[in-house]
């Protein structure tokens, strides 16, 4: 029998594959941010849905536009850039005007990402990037309504200046808080604050989810909470460290970020060790900012700040390596082995 | 001689800010508004001609042991004229250039020019080559600053293009200068490699 004419292709490993790519990824990571997205609109009303389909969609067009404008292949298919959409919406207040959400989407895709390559290429997570330019609109980015208040998706809306609970952590009035909202409703998410930040809940929910799915590990948000939860707990402000420490993890942007934002594979280490670094890094950075900083947030510059670490860490710390000697698998002693020989 | 080499040499390929990456510092601070930049990019200008003519002059006398001080000496001369001429006759943009006039005399493109090309040509040759890398940088603030007053305040040379409300107060902080100056700095050389001159 000749082999010739079985019909085989001859192939290099691997020969099991899965069908997961980028955008099934990203899908679950839509499915995953539902329910927080389901309870904003509870709490700020209908304009919350408008403020994601508004930013997905511009997202996706300035993804689209910029790839047929240089003549790359489309990638709105692998779902990365409704995910930024979404994001985007998510870290702003729900009063904030569709223009500014659309900068930010213009400044998320097109200089952020694709300047640098396109998906895979950033080094800067593009939501959280989008919101530190977005800051350029001070008042419009920082004016929070109070909870279960319903913005109108269209026209002037005559929003008050509501506290959030980052305004009084950082200023330290645990008991001012404590009177405006109970640790329950902090809980729940019935408070003021970003869009998507304010369920607690939900968002360990779809941070859960994303974990059971093995879409994320749970290295960087367990490093990354842990921090933050040590830091209070062991300096807080007011008389009650365990209450502090609670308001400080679940008041602002900190779950959101450690689950959604923190673990975006391209702006994260890809060793274990590694992302655990960069989430200690992260939590110092957000404590020290609540604590001194000039804003009362710090989950943002802190991500985007240690971001701008993973080469760093990725370079001194290397993946275990498998199907090699015991003696090459730390790739630190082929390098020095290098090294020497090149002398 | 070669005017038209070093006209291109100055404003593209051998540009002092975008592909020399010199003089970063007064670049990104005061490339805030455009009669900024002009005034910045004039001064530098005329003070790194003058200099260049008198450095080259000098050539043969200067030892070559202290040579980067006498440059100095040369160059804070000029830059001293410069800083009372225009404190006297453009008071605003001397106010708003602040330090950033005195500091020309230590600006890394007049001391490189100095001591790449002024020491080692003619006069008429150092003059031509101080106008044309005086014209590229003041070209680079000139686009900055126009880039940045607009998207940063929503005005271009001080008229109003949009309303203010609507401008991107980032552009005209440090945060802006660093953004666009990268950028330009990028797009230079993507034209450089798509020309196939082939930036390193």
């Amino acid at each position: 029998m000749n082999y010739k004419e079985l019909n085989l292709i001859g192939s290099s490993s691997p020969h099991i594959r899965t069908k997961d790519g980028a955008g099934h990824i990203m899908g679950e990571v839509l499915i995953a941010l539902l329910p927080a997205l389901a309870f904003s609109v509870y709490n700020f009303g209908p304009k919350a849905l408008v403020n994601v389909l508004v930013s997905t969609a511009g997202c996706c067009l300035f993804e689209l536009l910029y790839r047929a404008a240089m003549r790359k292949n489309n990638t709105v298919g692998d779902l990365s850039a409704a995910v930024t959409g979404v994001l985007i919406a998510f870290v702003c207040p729900v009063t904030i005007p569709y223009w500014i959400l659309l900068i930010g989407d213009f400044f998320a895709i097109v200089v952020v990402k694709q300047l640098f390559g396109g998906i895979g290429k950033n080094f800067l997570n593009p939501a959280l990037a989008a919101r530190a330019f977005m800051l350029s609109w001070a008042g419009e980015m920082t004016t929070w309504v109070p909870p279960r208040t319903a913005v109108p998706v269209w026209g002037a809306f005559d929003a008050v200046s509501y506290p959030t609970p980052m305004a009084m952590l950082h200023s330290g009035d645990l008991e001012g808080l404590r009177k405006i909202y109970d640790l329950p409703e902090m809980l729940v998410g019935l408070t003021g604050g970003s869009l998507g930040e304010v369920s607690a809940l939900l968002l360990i929910l779809g941070g859960a989810f994303l974990i059971f799915r093995k879409v994320i590990t749970w290295y960087i948000p367990v490093s990354y909470i842990g921090t933050v939860a040590a830091l209070t707990f062991l300096f807080p402000r007011g008389n009650d460290p365990v209450q502090w420490m609670l308001y400080n993890l679940l008041g602002g942007g900190l779950l959101l970020g450690a689950f959604f934002m923190a673990t975006d594979y391209v702006t994260s280490p890809v060793s274990h060790l590694g992302q655990a670094i960069f989430g200690v890094g992260c939590g110092l950075i957000t404590v020290f900012i609540r604590y001194f900083g000039g804003s009362n947030e710090g989950v943002c510059y802190a991500i985007l700040m240690m971001n701008l670490t993973v080469w760093l860490i990725d370079k001194n710390i290397h993946p275990h390596r498998f199907g090699v000697a015991k003696a090459a698998r730390t790739g630190k002693k082929q390098a020095e082995k290098k090294e020497a020989e090149s002398k | 001689m070669h005017i038209g080499k070093q006209l291109k040499e100055g404003l593209l390929t051998q540009n002092p800010v975008l592909v020399q990456l010199l003089g970063m510092c007064s670049t990104l601070a005061i490339t805030t508004t455009v009669a900024n930049g002009i005034g910045m990019g004039l001064s530098v200008t005329i003070i790194l001609t003058l200099s260049n003519i008198f450095i080259s002059l000098l050539r043969r006398i200067i030892p070559e042991q202290v040579r980067i001080a006498a440059y100095i000496v040369v160059i804070a001369g000029f830059v001293t004229i410069v800083d009372l001429l225009l404190q006297a006759f453009f008071p605003d943009i001397a106010e708003s250039l602040g330090v950033f006039i005195p500091l020309i005399v230590v600006n890394c493109i007049i001391l490189a020019r100095a001591e790449s090309f002024a020491s080692k040509n003619k006069p008429l040759a150092a003059a031509v080559d101080g106008l044309c890398q005086g014209v590229g940088y003041t070209l680079v603030l000139l686009v900055m600053s126009a880039i940045r007053e607009l998207l940063g305040s929503g005005t271009l040379a001080g008229t109003a293009v949009f309303p203010g409300e609507y401008a991107a107060q980032m552009m005209a902080l440090p945060v802006g200068g660093f953004l666009t100056l990268g950028f330009l700095i990028a797009l230079m050389q993507w034209a450089r490699s798509k020309a196939g001159k082939g930036g390193k």
